[in-house]
Parts: C-alpha cells; sequence; structure tokens
C-alpha cells in the first residue's frame, strides 16, 4: 500500500468519491512517514473539495496546496504557481487529486513538461453505482477523456463502488466485476479496493487489488455529529 | 430499479428528461452548472434542444416562447441568475404558461457567493417579479425528493397551466445521494388547446399574451388567476410533520437545512426535551394549515423557524401562527450552515424564557 510513484494523480468522474479517496490515501501515506503534500487540482466542484480539510491536513503535519486565492469558497478557476513546489522538491511524496471530467482534468494538463519527464501513478477511481461509468463503455469513455484533458495516461484502477450510507458488499462486487472486465480491455492492473471500515470483515478473499479500508471525511452539514 | 449515486444538479436534470422535458435553456452560473452541462449531453440523445442563451433574460424569453407552444420545457440558474429572469418569470405566470424553473440558492444579495444559502424565500414565495401572480415553489429536502418532485412539476405546471419553481438550496445541487427514478403517479391532464402550434387553417389562431389594456379586462385576469391559486392551495400543499406529537418547541425549516434540525430533534430527546419539526415541502403553498394545527397544540411552548437566511419563511409561520405562540429565529447566512449543537442551544434558550 502507499508503494505508487512519488508524484500520484488522483482522477475519476465527479461524485465518485474520489476526493473521499484522495484524502484517506493522502493521511495513510502521511500516517507511514512520508513528507506528504496533497495538491487540490479541482478547479470544477464547487463544493466537497479535499481544501476544505486544510486543518486537519496540517495538524496532520501534510501542505495542503490548492487555489492561489484564499477562502473555500471560491470558484475561480485559478491554479497556484506553489503548486510547482512538488514537481521541483523531490523531497515530498504527492497527492494531486484532480477535477472530476475532461474538463476538471485539464487543469493537469498544465503540467505535462514536468509528468513527461518524471514517472508517475494515475489512478482512476470508478463507482459503478454512477450513471456515466456503470458499464465497461462508459467506463472507456470516461478513462479516454480524462487521459486526453489531462495529456496523461491512467496507470491503474481503483475500485470505489459506493452508495453512500447505504452501501452493501454487493456494490462492492458490482464494482470489482466492472473493474475486472476494464482492466482486462484496457490492460490495467486494479490497485485498491476501497471500502468503509465498518464493511471490511465482510468481503471475500483474493480480490484483485488491495481492500483499502477508509473513513469518511467529506461529510454533508448533518452527519458532522461532533459539533454536537 | 436498482439505485445508483446522482449528484442533486444531474439528478435534477435526468428526473427532468423523464419527465419529458426535451427543452432546455439557460445561462452559467455556480453552484447549478451540472444541470445545463447533464442537458447538454442528454437532450440531444433525446431528440431534444439544449441552448446555451446569451443571458438569463433571453433564456427565460426561450422558454417563455417554449412553453407558448405546448412543449415540456426548462431553465435553471442560481439566484442573481433568478433575479434577472424575474421579468420574464412575470410574462410566463401572466400568460399562464406551464414550465419548469430551477433556483439552486446561493448566498446573496447581489453577487454573494456560491455556497448554499436559503434566502430567495421572498423572492420565490412573494413575487420576485412584478405584479399580483404565484409559483408553485417546491423545496426537496434530498435528492430522491428532488428526482420524483421535479417529475411531478412538470404535471403540476400542465395541469394548472403555472410556472413552478423547483428551489433547492446549494447543498442540494452540490452533494451527491442514492436515487431511485420512479415513475410519478398519473395526473389527468387537459389538453393543451391554447398552444400556438399552427392552426393548419382549421381555426382561429391562438394567441399568447400577458397585455390586457382594458383595467376591467385586467383586473378579471387577475381574478381568474386567483381563483386558480386558490385550488392549487387546496390541492397541492405539501408538509411533513416530523414528532410533532407532544413536542414543546416546534421547527419549521426546509430544504437542508431540515436535515440539521432532525439531528438537533434527537439530540434535545436525549436530554429529555421534546422537540418537533414541519418541514415545507410546498413553500408557496405555504402548509398554514399544519402552523396552524401545532399552534392550537397545548403542548406547544414556541416556534423556531431556521433558515440559511435573516430570517424569511418566518413570517409566513407568524402568520400561520396568528399569535397564538411565540415564534423565534435562528439562522445563519451568506452561505453558512446552521449547525445541530447551535440549534439545539437556541432552543434550550427559547423554551428557557417561554413561559
Amino acid at each position: 500500500m502507499f508503494d505508487e510513484k512519488r508524484i500520484r494523480i488522483i482522477t475519476g468522474h465527479y461524485g465518485s468519491g474520489k476526493t473521499e479517496f484522495a484524502v484517506n490515501y493522502t493521511f495513510g501515506l502521511a500516517a507511514a512517514g512520508a513528507k506528504t503534500a496533497i495538491v487540490d487540482l479541482d478547479i470544477v466542484n464547487p463544493y466537497f473539495r479535499s481544501r476544505q480539510l486544510e486543518p486537519l491536513f496540517e495538524e496532520k503535519g501534510i501542505r495542503v496546496i490548492s487555489s492561489s486565492i484564499k477562502g473555500l469558497s471560491g470558484d475561480i478557476p485559478a491554479l497556484s504557481p506553489e503548486i510547482n513546489t512538488v514537481f521541483h522538491d523531490k523531497s515530498y511524496q504527492a497527492v494531486l487529486d484532480v477535477g472530476g471530467d475532461k474538463v476538471g482534468a485539464t487543469a493537469l494538463g498544465r503540467y505535462h513538461e514536468y509528468l513527461d519527464k518524471e514517472p508517475y501513478d494515475m489512478l482512476f477511481v470508478l463507482n459503478a453505482n454512477r450513471s456515466m461509468t456503470q458499464d465497461l463503455d462508459g467506463a472507456i469513455k470516461y478513462i479516454r477523456a480524462i487521459e486526453a484533458g489531462s495529456r496523461q495516461k491512467v496507470t491503474a484502477l481503483v475500485n470505489n463502488t459506493h452508495l453512500c450510507g447505504e452501501t452493501t458488499i454487493d456494490d462492492i462486487m458490482k464494482g470489482q466485476a466492472l473493474c475486472e472486465k476494464v482492466s482486462d480491455a484496457l490492460g490495467l492492473p486494479i490497485k485498491y479496493v476501497v471500502v468503509q471500515r465498518s464493511l471490511v470483515a465482510q468481503l471475500p478473499q483474493n480480490l484483485k487489488g488491495e481492500v483499502f479500508p477508509i473513513d469518511i471525511y467529506m461529510k454533508k452539514p448533518w452527519e458532522i455529529e461532533d459539533m454536537l | 430499479m436498482a439505485k445508483e449515486l446522482w449528484k442533486g444538479n444531474e439528478a435534477i436534470a435526468e428526473a427532468a428528461i423523464k419527465a419529458g422535458c426535451r427543452y432546455f435553456f439557460g445561462y452559467p452560473i455556480t453552484p447549478q452548472n451540472e444541470i445545463p452541462e447533464y442537458m447538454s449531453l442528454r437532450l440531444p440523445q433525446e431528440g431534444g434542444v439544449f441552448l446555451q442563451a446569451e443571458s438569463e433574460v433571453a433564456a427565460i424569453n426561450m422558454v417563455y416562447g417554449g412553453a407558448g407552444s405546448g412543449a415540456r420545457v426548462m431553465t435553471s440558474s442560481s439566484s442573481p441568475g433568478i433575479s434577472l429572469k424575474a421579468e420574464g418569470i412575470s410574462y410566463i405566470a401572466g400568460a399562464e404558461l406551464p414550465c419548469v424553473i430551477v433556483n439552486i440558492v446561493r448566498g446573496g444579495p447581489g453577487l454573494g457567493g456560491i455556497q448554499p444559502a436559503q434566502s430567495d424565500y421572498y423572492q420565490a414565495t412573494k413575487g420576485g417579479g412584478h405584479g399580483d401572480y404565484r409559483l408553485i415553489v417546491i423545496a426537496p429536502s434530498s435528492v430522491q425528493e428532488a428526482v420524483d418532485l421535479t417529475q411531478e412539476a412538470f404535471d403540476m405546471a400542465d395541469q394548472y397551466r403555472i410556472p413552478v419553481m423547483i428551489m433547492g438550496d446549494g447543498m442540494i445541487g452540490q452533494m451527491m445521494e442514492p436515487v431511485e427514478f420512479k415513475p410519478v403517479a398519473k395526473r389527468s391532464l387537459p389538453e393543451k388547446t391554447w398552444a400556438t402550434v399552427g392552426t393548419g387553417g382549421k381555426r382561429e389562431p391562438n394567441i399568447i399574451n400577458s397585455l390586457f389594456i382594458d383595467p376591467q379586462e385586467c383586473e378579471n385576469h387577475n381574478i381568474k388567476l386567483f381563483k386558480k391559486y386558490d385550488e392549487i392551495t387546496a390541492n397541492e400543499t405539501r408538509v411533513e410533520n416530523y414528532n410533532i406529537e407532544g413536542a414543546e418547541i416546534v421547527f419549521v425549516a426546509y430544504g437542508t437545512t431540515a436535515r440539521i434540525v432532525r439531528n438537533a430533534i434527537t439530540k434535545l430527546a436525549s436530554e429529555g426535551i421534546k422537540a418537533g419539526m414541519i418541514r415545507p415541502i410546498t413553500l408557496w403553498p405555504f402548509p398554514t394549515a399544519a402552523v396552524e394545527a401545532a399552534a392550537n397544540q397545548a403542548s406547544v411552548k414556541a416556534f423556531i423557524s431556521v433558515e440559511m437566511s435573516m430570517g424569511q419563511m418566518i413570517d409566513d409561520v407568524k402568520i400561520a401562527s396568528n399569535g397564538k405562540k411565540p415564534v423565534h429565529f435562528y439562522g445563519r447566512t451568506g452561505g453558512m450552515i446552521p449547525t445541530p449543537a447551535a440549534i439545539v442551544e437556541h432552543a434550550k434558550k427559547v423554551l428557557g424564557g417561554a413561559k
């Protein structure tokens, strides 16, 4: 786990749970002792972005790089010059959370001169419960669109099939079947199978890909119970 | 059909298509952009038309034209964009045309910000445009409800020849929730004999208009509209009563705020305080009778209107409670979201003082 190349790019359909995975991955990477930075490249979504967890990242010693315009609520697609840091300073282990469609991925294309020179891993987060990526055709189209927008290549798949709080093992297995089809068609490995921590014990053995338990950080306002 | 995961905005767009909407005219603004984006992809697949107009004013007048021809038409925007559409909305209401308008509300006034708000309550329910008119205003509290009610909104619009507004705060548009698309109950809808679809040389042309130069004629038209509004009030008022029986304190809240208030009610119950909620699903017609009934209930000491605004719906709660019980307010605005803890605190303060 976390053995990806220094630059990890997380992509996927918006609403696939890409940011939730990116946040959990970043916390895990930092907990394993790496000098970690998360780059929020999401210029598409106005809500539920990784940057809103900035205090939590900082508490864990993780550097957060997002827009050059401060404040959570801007929808100005401004990329910070600070982003270049993670390409130049190779002591960083970096996670790039990329906006969830072809347009969102275009922001990444801006950095192709770095990514052409340094090997990276680009994980495509797949949720088979999303209408646009629920069959082989849709998933491949989405992968190709994100690759075209970002000018980079997906290197592995992440099965993140869920239904928020209503997720069952059947959802995850449905997503696993789709990931296996995509994996066969495109020759991409399934790297992780994402599962809420409470469901881990119910997962069958010998799945393709490592089981990646997550906690939910991207909460809706009424789910934030520690406010009570 | 199995549940899928949908973002509020795209779910509203797909629900509209399932309801037979084939024409969408709009202009981008955050936080509702997924609606036009989704429509631009899906409507051509369904043989429909998506058009990004040069402005909100143009878009709403395209809706006027499309609705006049009897088609199922929709537009969507967020607060400042709805202000721009206000003139057109008044014309459509005056001309008695059915259409669906989505407002995914953000902080205001002016440009405000892009985070969720409920500060367009007055605009939606008390006018916005000029003249004596009403919109049916529907306020979903979950993505599932947004899907169900958007489908029904097209039927309501056709049944009463009235513009229907789906009003969600930004959170309703932006959040992901499990959704099942289900067919809505069939209504028997009148034929659109008024639509401008060509006479075929067989009848006098239909004219769609909101101009009445003779004041008596204009008054007659208003009286006719208000008969219709009475009928809608009688037939279409929607409300959810939650935990009202024996409640000391009754919250009134809609949309995202109602979801937060539910948590506050659970927390209050754990501290031995019985609280309930009236959740208006239609903001117009407002569920006056539900508030009235609670005001007449002996256990109820006070109401608290909880809103993401400086206090707008509270006016309707006061009118409905008619002085029988005190009506208090708790709100956050400008894109700030109330926390359950703050609502709990406010309820305790109110009960402490409500004798």
